[in-house]
């Protein structure tokens, strides 16, 4: 086998960078963009995130089916956005937002903890946040793992009702590629019905 | 005069009446059938021993066939090994050759994935041989995962990624050693798409927040996927490069788990109606998706669309339960078939790989089972990874 070129990712990723259009009839459009080559230092466990050129909102294309009722999504910046942010796991770990089985809505006896959570922004201007949504075992694999986007989704969307900058969150999912608890049962999976909220915090000046 | 007397022995099976009947009206009896409800084909094996006579029986197992002496098969395959495969088949009725003696070489077990097409592709009205073709799939070891092809027997596998992360839904490009799969190696869920046979590979969708669910249209021109930039798990299409990305949903609920129609002009997903999961089909040039109702199956997930267009297999969760269930895709009958998760259909339309929970502990094991006669056998553990799921297969 031979090894993973990691210069050609690198150059072809620059296809990301995205062109915003507005216009209503046309289909959305994404454009290729020459740029210099970056820095790609993304080993397990680095701190660093790569740097890609941000990502700018797109609308949604014409034909999008609007569910009745409901409001809008809140688009989210690419994760060039927090390029070189230092994660911090531990500062907010406390704060872990806990789900009902196959459920994305937060429980009232969780709002507190998403209160102080946008405390903690609040007080901390110029800092990021990474959501990461996990799912217990029970489900399929690809449900899963939308089903954890959408718990960090939810979370995102109530702390912008609380006045957070919602470009300073962004959400991931790993389903229920990571668990914390290892047992196959319900005191196992309340835990992994979750969830954690990551802070990131800018580069230090040079 | 082959077929006939083939399709007549199949009657004769089934019912165990005479026939009287047009021979085109017995061909329609025989595929009314349908999934679930066949007898598997009979054959006798002689002659062969050990690895050759294991392996041929995998191969024509997971096809519809069942093994029985000489005199009761309706096939008889009569070879010999010692370094290479000899053999021949002799339809048991008339004792004329169904295929007539040949000689194999080259590496042992292909040798007999050879005969066993030959043997398959001569059979009047059957699917296509697939036992040389191949599986790609998530191969997990701890709290990592990589990318891994193997032979569809689960033998002759090899890691194809190695970066000491997470990936998932790896999605075989068709009629190329490429895939699109998600990655958590930049700290982010991508789409990767990995050219196998070059080792190039480039971050296909790198959005803000997770991009899932790779699956690439049959011409292999278009992905489709699920993305949550807009703030919603929605499903989306793009150009195979990327360019040309579009929304194809919008709505809150959770969509997964795409794929597609073989003409490529229809997208079936996992989708919700109010608080009930539901499997839904979409236009791939957008439009208004239809509710594809599985009636007796509850909670269906993970969709494929089998390459001759008929059928959809998916997932069916009820509490711990996972069931693998066929459904015809214009709706009818969800049909169960076996125990499993994530079906993906073999090129030949019959037969599916799919993943299945091993004792309880949470990892998976691939199986394979044939569509028809309901007919399971799991493939070959991988070494080195604790579970394997999320199988595509190359078509």
């Amino acid at each position: 086998m031979k090894p993973i070129q990691f210069s050609q990712l690198l150059v072809l990723s620059l296809i990301l960078t995205v062109a915003a259009t507005g216009c209503k009839k046309t289909p959305v459009k994404v454009t290729d963009m020459n740029g210099p080559r970056m820095g790609y230092n993304a080993t397990p466990g680095d701190n660093t995130i790569p740097n890609l050129p941000p990502a700018e909102a797109i609308a949604a294309g014409p034909e999008a089916q609007t569910s009745s009722g409901h409001k809008e999504g809140i688009p989210q910046l690419g994760p060039g956005r927090f390029q070189g942010y230092i994660p911090h796991p531990e500062i907010l770990k406390a704060y872990s937002v806990y789900f009902d089985f196959d459920s994305s809505v937060i429980k009232s006896g969780e709002k507190p903890k998403l209160n102080s959570v946008a405390d903690y922004l609040k007080g901390h201007t110029g800092e990021g946040l990474r959501l990461e949504g996990n799912c217990d075992e029970r489900g399929t694999e690809e449900y899963n793992r939308a089903l954890g986007e959408r718990r960090a989704l939810a979370c995102r969307e109530a702390l912008a009702e609380q006045g957070i900058d919602s470009l300073m969150l962004e959400t991931i999912s790993y389903g229920k590629d990571k668990p914390v608890a290892l047992g196959h049962d319900e005191s196992a999976w309340r835990l992994n019905r979750r969830c954690d909220f990551v802070v990131l915090t800018p580069p230090a000046a040079p | 005069m082959k077929k006939t007397t083939h399709i007549c022995l199949g009657l004769l099976t089934i019912c165990g009446s005479a026939f009287s009947a047009a021979i085109a009206q017995s061909i329609n009896i025989i595929k009314d059938v349908g999934p679930g409800q066949e007898p598997p084909i009979l054959v006798s094996i002689s002659g062969l021993s050990g690895e050759a006579a294991q392996v041929l029986q995998f191969d024509l197992y997971v096809q519809g066939f069942a093994f029985t002496n000489a005199e009761a098969a309706q096939y008889q395959v009569i070879g010999r090994n010692n370094g290479n495969l000899e053999a021949r088949v002799v339809q048991r009725i008339n004792k004329s050759e169904l295929l007539g003696n040949r000689v194999y070489s080259g590496p042992f077990r292909r040798q007999v994935h050879r005969f066993a097409d030959d043997f398959v592709n001569a059979l009047p009205g059957h699917a296509k041989g697939i036992a040389q073709t191949r599986i790609m799939f998530k191969g997990q070891a701890g709290a990592t995962s990589e990318v891994f092809i193997a032979d569809f027997d689960g033998h002759e596998s090899r890691q194809m990624t190695r970066d000491g992360s997470i990936v998932a839904a790896p999605c075989w490009v068709p009629r190329r050693l490429a895939a699109y799969y998600t990655s958590y190696k930049l700290n982010h869920a991508d789409i990767f798409y990995h050219d196998f046979s070059t080792g190039a590979r480039r971050v296909f969708a790198r959005y803000g927040g997770s991009n899932m669910s790779p699956a690439v249209s049959p011409d292999g021109n278009r992905v489709a996927m699920i993305l949550s930039k807009d703030g919603w798990t929605d499903l989306y299409v793009s150009n195979a490069d990327g360019s040309n990305l579009r929304r194809l949903t919008k709505s809150p609920q959770d969509e997964s788990s795409p794929c597609w129609s073989p003409d490529g002009q229809w997208i079936c997903y996992a989708s919700k109606e109010g608080e009930r999961r539901s499997l839904a089909v979409i236009a791939a040039s957008g439009g208004t998706p239809r509710r594809l109702a599985t009636p007796t199956a509850s909670s269906p997930t993970e969709p494929d669309w089998s390459p001759d267009g008929k059928y959809i297999a998916f997932t069916s969760q009820n509490g711990g339960n996972f069931r693998i269930r066929v459904i015809p895709a214009q709706g009818g009958e969800a049909r169960d078939i076996a125990e499993g998760e994530d079906p993906s259909w073999a090129p030949n339309s019959r037969t599916l790989i799919c993943a299945r929970r091993a004792g309880g502990r949470g990892n998976y094991v691939l199986s394979l089972l044939d569509v028809m006669t309901k007919q399971v056998k799991d493939v070959s553990r991988i070494s080195g990874t604790s579970s394997e799921s999320q199988p595509s297969w190359a078509k």
